[in-house]
């Protein structure tokens, strides 16, 4: 079978998840922002199947697109949108954000030019499907100890959470 | 020309879905084939919704368009075609106008991956069940943004509950699914599978249904899935967000005509969707039933006749009911349309003895026939129970569903664990 993952889909979703980046920190109503970023998410899934990982693509669109962002529509919603369009916005650090992004930018041409043999020189050809399995494999085997802090970690914040929106425990 | 005639043909004898063999020409006629297919379902569901809920309450139900109600969809798709489509004026205009598409894409692409067969599925992916319920829960973003866009009061109220009702029911969803995903992996070399055709293979080889499996422990993972699934589609009893006699309809308050029926489809097409995944997980898919227990050619054979049996059940039924119609003659049109509807049936079911078509058909059959049973019982949940209160149905949620499905995701593991460590070492 055809690979499916030419470079045409490729631009495609990237340039998708640009605009979608772009209409987020320009929107000036926050649920629109907050849609344009479930594009941007939903595009990366896409980015995440065209590099044979359909098991994290999936997660993706459960936990962010399906999860976190429903909460955060939820919250915004809630907001009183008339007033937060006519605030103005927090963008008075733009010279340090753009600073920022001329030197991350940099950092990535000066990568691509100098190190151009640590890319292959050819698409990766993994067999899509066990690639569940394989993740299987090592979050339970190889990287059991990281995986098991990483649970803690979200189990102490669950608590957290739990400890400060109830006033009586 | 010729080629193309080939590149048709090369699929036919295949025993792999055509996602799967990358036959662009037979995913294209699956797509169309399960579009088609679920659209008439969803008609047939309005028909019988109606039908079976006024049976249930000692009324007749729609009677009067076509014999016994049979073209009623028809006549409300045509109505509902005709209507004004209203935008109100302080809607926000771009998200009113994309969150119904959005529904009815989450709840219509998630049969990319539903096996109504062996073969007969659009595609078959490593991540089957997963895509199932990621895409499914893209919906509630449609919802949402429907309620939020409306700029009124019913609406928002509706969304906001619809979409907390959804997100507390998918964890104790997943924690049920998770426990029928672990049963997948009780083979020789250990490893479980996502995808939908290799669960109810899964099924095949251990020789049981899953719902069977560490009885009772199976039950209970689908007794907490069916609870979760009718929480998940937002209906009766489970129904909050479109609370008639509080928020006039819910989150689709201010929609209308068209739009408003797209919701209608992807809330029935949504139904259609979760039931085919407590089928896959639990109900052994596209099996017959006792496929090990009743095995051998003459099962086989006896099984196979059943889709014919049950459609010329169905055309009995109609030519009975057509001799039954009044004798008089302003009836005359309704008793013919009624008696050629059952020698459609009856002809389909004819063509079902065939034993060519019926080797083909009879996976999609069963496959149906046990979602069909699914779609009965929401109906029957609709006609019986009174609707719960909102903090009863958090309460159920949180405090009931989700720690049995933890309880029983841990039971089925250690269950597992032992029978391979232990009985068969």
């Amino acid at each position: 079978m055809a690979p499916v993952a030419t470079p045409f889909f490729f631009y495609v979703f990237a340039g998708i998840m640009l605009i979608g980046g772009i209409m987020v920190i320009t929107r000036k109503n926050p649920v629109h922002s907050a849609l344009a970023l479930i594009v941007t998410l939903l595009a990366q899934a896409s980015i995440y199947l065209m590099l044979y990982a359909p098991f994290v693509a999936g997660v993706q669109i459960i936990l962010y697109a399906g999860g976190i962002m429903v909460l955060f529509l939820f919250v915004i919603m809630l907001v009183s949108i008339d007033r937060s369009m006519k605030d103005r916005q927090f963008n008075s650090q733009w010279i340090v954000g753009a600073i920022a992004a001329i030197v991350l930018g940099g950092l990535f041409i000066a990568v691509y030019m100098k190190g151009m043999n640590i890319f292959p020189d050819h698409a990766l050809s993994i067999v899509e499907n066990d690639n569940t399995q394989n993740v299987a494999t090592m979050l339970y085997g190889q990287y059991m100890f990281a995986f098991e802090i990483a649970s803690l970690l979200l189990l102490v914040a669950i608590i957290g959470a739990v400890v400060m929106a109830k006033k009586r425990i | 020309m010729g080629q193309i005639i080939q590149y048709i043909e090369s699929y036919l004898g295949s025993d792999k879905t055509p996602g799967a063999a990358g036959n662009m020409f037979w995913a294209l006629v699956y797509i169309m084939l399960v579009f088609v297919g679920l659209s008439v379902a969803v008609i047939a569901m309005n028909w019988l919704e109606r039908k079976i809920l006024a049976h249930m309450q000692v009324r007749l139900g729609p009677m009067r368009v076509g014999p016994h109600g049979l073209l009623q969809p028809i006549a409300d798709a045509i109505k509902l075609l005709l209507k004004e489509d209203i935008i109100p004026t302080e809607a926000d205009g771009f998200i009113f106008w994309t969150a119904p598409f959005i529904v009815v894409l989450a709840a219509f692409t998630v049969f990319v991956v539903v096996p109504f067969g062996p073969t007969h599925a659009i595609t078959d992916m490593n991540i089957g069940i997963l895509f199932m319920l990621g895409v499914s829960s893209l919906s509630v973003l449609g919802i949402v943004m429907a309620g939020w866009a409306s700029n009124s009061h019913y609406p928002l109220i509706g969304a906001l509950r619809s979409s907390a009702q959804m997100v507390s029911y998918e964890v104790a969803m997943g924690l049920a699914v998770v426990s029928a995903i672990l049963m997948t992996s009780l083979n020789a070399e250990g490893t479980g599978t996502l995808s939908m055709i290799g669960i109810v293979q899964a099924q095949l080889a251990q020789g049981e249904w899953f719902i069977f499996k560490f009885f009772p422990l199976g039950l209970i993972a689908f007794f907490i899935f069916a609870v979760a699934m009718v929480a998940e589609t937002n209906r009766a009893p489970f129904d909050l967000a479109e609370a008639e006699s509080e928020l006039t309809a819910g989150f689709h308050t201010e929609y209308s005509g068209f739009r408003w029926s797209l919701f209608f489809l992807a809330e029935y097409s949504a139904m259609i969707a979760v039931s085919s995944i407590a089928v896959t997980l639990w109900l052994g898919g596209w099996l017959r039933p006792f496929p090990n227990l009743l095995s051998g050619a003459t099962w086989d054979q006896g099984f196979s006749f059943f889709p014919g049996a049950t459609f010329l059940f169905f055309a009995a039924m109609c030519f009975f009911n057509a001799a039954r119609m009044p004798k008089h003659p302003l009836f005359r049109i309704q008793t013919i349309g009624l008696a050629g509807f059952g020698a459609a049936l009856g002809l389909i079911g004819l063509a079902l003895f065939i034993p060519a078509v019926s080797v083909r058909i009879q996976d999609i059959f069963w496959f149906a026939a046990k979602v069909a049973c699914f779609m009965y019982l929401y109906i029957w949940y609709r006609g019986t129970f009174p609707r719960y209160r909102f903090d009863q149905l958090m309460r159920m949620g949180w405090k009931v569903l989700l720690p049995m499905g933890l309880g029983v995701l841990v039971l089925t593991a250690s269950v597992a664990l032992l029978q391979q460590k232990i009985w068969h070492p």
